[in-house]
């Protein structure tokens, strides 16, 4: 192999590369999706659709209610598109660079969320399964998510994410410390 | 129903890099994000700011020169304020956000594979409460599908450039150190 190839070979096996480099890969990556897709990058669309299809397969009738006529009228129906994909990437993505740093789980309850709730893996789970479906509502009642507001909106500087963004870390930021306080912030 | 074959592959390879920059950037771990959250590490930030002023600039290129269209949000203020307060709320209880979390699943974490099925639930009660949910985002107005230029009569490129010193003057106080602990 070459010098060069080593190189890249062992920034690929690195655990964390520097968030300067990721935050300009990522904004890079926001020009290829606006280039080839004519697309935002956003993930919870892809959910949405997910969700209004199995209950379209589970309840016919459902494809004929208020969500799938609006969706229609907006032309944006839901369906198996880009988005979807997107999200399998994501997963495929990480999936594949922490295969090459070795980067996996050693715990299955963060140090963090033991030291406040237990160590038990039923309240976590509880915790997780909870917490994701209120981000996911609220994601879809503001259409948009870290990525889809966060990010794409912000940098596309629309005043929908710019409120959203603040909105939401204001709400986070009260919430982490409301549940953990000073003391896990010195343990986090 | 379906997207053409090719717009799926290059979603597909778009969420490859998405999710391997993730991961790379520590941001899939319940550690890393609530680190930021608790005010004592500023890696989400420092990946949010440049991803932002990197991605603008190209953006807007590629929109004034007809290569690509913004894909604006409504601005219904109920639809922000409920939204993104309960985005928050969920979002500092299970520690990552919907695109971590799901890079924190491929990475292993069974915890955010979870969260991914919890998310699956939310949207899918968001679908079944449609109206009612999307009448209550409604009732505080909308200002519509707009930018802060149009809203201001000012060039995009003003805020394009406040954002780019923005990343760079955190750059510059912030130093380039990784993460500590980077492991956790």
């Amino acid at each position: 192999m070459s010098a060069a190839q080593v190189g890249v070979l062992a920034a690929l096996r690195r655990t964390a590369w520097s968030p300067y480099a990721v935050g300009a890969g990522i904004g890079m990556l926001s020009w290829f999706a606006f280039a080839t897709a004519d697309h935002p990058l956003g993930i919870t669309t892809a959910f949405e659709h997910a969700a209004a299809l199995l209950g379209g397969v589970a309840s016919p009738s459902l494809e004929h209610g208020s969500y799938f006529s609006a969706e229609r009228a907006e032309g944006s129906p839901p369906k198996i598109g880009w988005e979807w994909t997107l999200v399998g990437g994501v997963f495929l993505g990480a999936w594949l660079s922490s295969r090459l740093s070795g980067d996996r789980p050693k715990e299955d309850v963060p140090a963090l969320w033991a030291w406040r709730f237990g160590d038990g893996r039923a309240t976590r789970y509880a915790g997780a399964f909870l917490g994701a479906a209120l981000m996911m509502l609220g994601a879809r009642i503001a259409q948009g998510c870290t990525s889809g507001h966060a990010i794409s909106g912000v940098l596309q500087l629309a005043l929908s994410s710019w409120i959203f963004a603040a909105v939401m870390f204001a709400a986070a930021v009260g919430t982490a410390f409301a549940l953990f306080g000073r003391e896990g912030a010195r343990r986090v | 129903m379906f997207d053409s074959p090719l717009r799926l592959a290059l979603g597909l390879g778009t969420g490859v890099v998405f999710g391997f920059l993730l991961q790379k950037g520590q941001v899939a771990k319940y550690r890393v994000i609530m680190a930021q959250l608790l005010l004592r590490d500023w890696t989400v930030a420092k990946i949010m700011l440049t991803a932002i002023a990197v991605g603008a600039v190209g953006v807007y290129a590629l929109v004034g020169g007809g290569h690509a269209e913004l894909h604006v949000k409504p601005a219904a203020f109920a639809a922000l304020l409920i939204g993104g307060v309960l985005f928050g709320v969920g979002m500092a209880v299970l520690g990552l956000c919907p695109g971590t979390a799901v890079a924190a699943c491929g990475a292993g974490r069974k915890d955010a594979a979870v969260g991914v099925l919890g998310m699956l639930v939310g949207a899918g009660v968001y679908v079944a409460a449609y109206e009612p949910v999307a009448a209550l985002g409604r009732s505080l107005g909308t200002l519509g599908k707009v930018t802060l230029p149009a809203l201001t009569y000012t060039s995009p490129w003003l805020w394009i450039v406040a954002l780019v010193v923005a990343a760079l003057a955190m750059r510059a106080v912030a130093g380039s150190r990784r993460p500590e602990g980077a492991s956790a």
